[in-house]
């Protein structure tokens, strides 16, 4: 261990009161952004899950579709148009829109809707942990997550219910299709889902566009907008970037979370850099003494550096831990804090980069030290 | 004795600005050599400590030349003056300044760090320097575990681990009991003695003029008389 790094560290740990003021201040700040981060993380992935596991090479949207849930509609000859397009294999309609559950102890409840062709590459629910897929081509078959089995007063695979009062019956049950509304998703027939919220047998809400082997998506895109008049043809990663851009940005959620982790940082950096300044002032005199015998400005900066990075390293790996926890223990709930090892390796940097930011009104106070202090009694 | 390693002519000190103003240091002229044990003696505010920071380049003069091994440090800056100090100037203060939370060895080491110099050689001369002062057997020791002579000792090999061509002390004695201070004196005389290096001590206490090859006198700033000391090592 090199002497400047002996040094530092027991600078550091010699006022353990300070030093654990120091390391929770870090903590407080990184976890905060954690909690934030992972938030937002979670919600962008929610917003798009659907278009996500949906089987679509381009989507044909109604004009100015700012999301997956908006529920304006497509008339079906535009689809009609798509598919005489040299490169379109196939459109496949998808459904969408609010309707009312049926509870068993009576009332209703909401439910999100999404009807899709259940016999072809329709966009078909995943993760199903009960019941088979096939058996969704019934009529009157629907798919639930088990997460709003208590919600819906249902006991799941087999269990009957009404929606918009048509019998329904769930033939397939499925883990972690959460909607960051909290309204419960129900994936059902096409039929169904038009019968459920009395839409007209010609729209559909979106079609989703396969392409032909060795079609290229572009060019193809380009011939669909030229005969498409009243839809807009987005590519997947477009569909994603307006729902993520609506809700996180245009609801202004996104921009609270950014503002509570913002918040995080300022009070970690003000907490630390007060404590670090502190600690300075009480060690002036063998700064001066340091200065004194000779050494260099960045001898003594490293000396506080160091101080600022060990303090980093340790608040990190604390928050770290607590970030785990937070994760784990928020894991089955509608909204789950996400952490990914971008996320973690982002979130080390800022810890660096507060602390030793933290460190600069001490380095200043270094900076401008009079080594004749040490000739003071 | 050789030529000067530490010369300060016609220095001229003003400390604080405004109507605090005080000229600390009034014209002094002193030259310290290679293996000379000057005593700077005057009461207390009579400019000794100033003139001692001018002549260490803590402090540039108002006006007056300082030479360190002959090299003026007019207009040098900052950092510069750190260089000097690093390379030439070993310090020893009254309230020895220790890091409380570094070993002897580690302490002496420090003067060394520094300067850039390796640890394991910086390791190997601290444990010379700790020989040289008599505390070898308490490298590992930190400074609330010795006296204060052991560590006004310990500061004696930081400032001399450096091999420095002059050695600064103020007070040195001041915080220590007659035999201790004795102690100190004696291995800071022949310090000087064996390893050639000038030694100016700053004090008030006339325990120790026997162990000064000179003896200058500062009041109000002003040098006001010199005299042979007794440069006694036995």
């Amino acid at each position: 261990m090199s002497l400047i790094f002996r040094l530092s560290s027991r600078n550091l740990f010699q006022d353990r009161m300070r030093f654990v003021a120091t390391v929770i201040g870090i903590v407080f700040s990184i976890v905060l952004v954690t909690v934030q981060m992972g938030l937002f993380l979670s919600f962008g992935r929610m917003v798009t899950t659907m278009i996500d596991h949906a089987p679509a090479d381009l989507w044909i949207v109604p004009s100015g579709t700012k999301c997956f849930e908006d529920p304006s509609f497509v008339d079906e000859r535009e689809s009609f148009r798509a598919l005489s397009i040299n490169g379109v294999a196939e459109t496949l309609p998808i459904v969408i829109g609010f309707a009312q559950w049926r509870l068993s102890s009576g009332g209703t409840t909401p439910v999100f809707i999404i009807g899709s062709d259940m016999r072809t590459a329709g966009l078909r629910p995943w993760n199903v942990v009960a019941g088979d897929l096939a058996d969704l081509a019934i009529p009157g078959a629907v798919a639930i997550d088990r997460s709003y089995l208590g919600r819906l007063e249902t006991t799941g695979l087999g269990a009957s219910a009404e929606i918009g009062d048509q019998r329904v019956e769930v033939v397939a049950v499925t883990k972690d299709i959460r909607a960051f509304t909290t309204t419960p998703y129900v994936f059902t027939s096409l039929e169904r889902a038009r019968a459920s919220m009395g839409t007209s047998p010609d729209k559909a809400t979106y079609f989703m566009v396969r392409l032909a082997a060795g079609a290229d998506a572009e060019t193809v895109r380009g011939r669909l907008r030229k005969i498409l008049s009243e839809s807009e043809v987005l590519t997947p990663d477009e569909f994603r970037g307006r729902s993520r851009s609506f809700w996180l940005f245009g609801t202004g959620a996104g921009a609270a979370l950014f503002a509570g982790a913002l918040l995080g940082i300022i009070v970690g950096t003000v907490i630390v850099a007060q404590i670090l300044y502190s600690s300075i002032k009480d060690h002036l005199h063998e700064f001066a003494t340091l200065r004194a015998i000779g050494s260099s400005a960045m001898y003594l900066n490293k000396v506080i550096i160091l101080q600022a990075l060990l303090s980093a390293a340790i608040g990190f790996s604390i928050a770290s831990g607590i970030g785990l926890v937070i994760v784990a223990a928020t894991a089955d709930t509608a909204l789950p804090i996400i952490m990914t090892p971008m996320m973690s390796l982002g979130l080390f940097v800022l810890t660096v980069v507060m602390c030793v930011s933290s460190a600069i009104s001490a380095i200043v106070q270094v900076m401008r030290i009079d080594p004749a202090v040490a000739f003071t009694r | 004795m050789t030529e000067p390693v530490l010369e300060a002519v016609d220095v001229v000190k003003y400390l604080g600005h405004g109507p605090g103003q005080v000229q600390a240091v009034r014209g002094a002229s002193l030259s310290l050599a290679g293996g000379e044990l000057i005593l700077l003696m005057g009461p207390s505010g009579s400019g000794k400590t100033t003139l001692l920071s001018i002549l260490g380049c803590i402090l540039s003069p108002t006006s007056g030349t300082v030479r360190v091994c002959g090299q003026s440090t007019a207009g040098m800056r900052r950092e510069e003056m750190a260089r000097l100090r690093r390379e030439h100037v070993g310090f020893i203060f009254q309230s020895y300044h220790l890091f409380p939370t570094l070993t002897a060895a580690d302490n002496v080491q420090l003067a060394l760090d520094v300067r850039g110099e390796a640890p394991a050689s910086a390791l190997r001369k601290a444990e010379q320097a700790l020989a040289i002062v008599g505390l070898a057997h308490k490298a590992g020791s930190f400074p609330r575990e010795l006296s204060g002579g052991e560590q006004q000792r310990v500061a004696i090999a930081r400032a001399i681990v450096g091999n420095p061509s002059a050695i600064l002390a103020d007070e040195p004695t001041g915080a220590l009991d007659s035999q201790n201070g004795h102690a100190v004196m004696r291995v800071l005389a022949q310090i000087a003695k064996d390893r050639s290096h000038g030694v100016l001590v700053v004090t008030h206490d006339p325990r120790i003029v026997e162990f000064a090859d000179r003896i200058v006198r500062i009041e109000d700033g002003r040098i006001v008389g010199e005299e042979r000391g007794g440069a006694g090592l036995d």
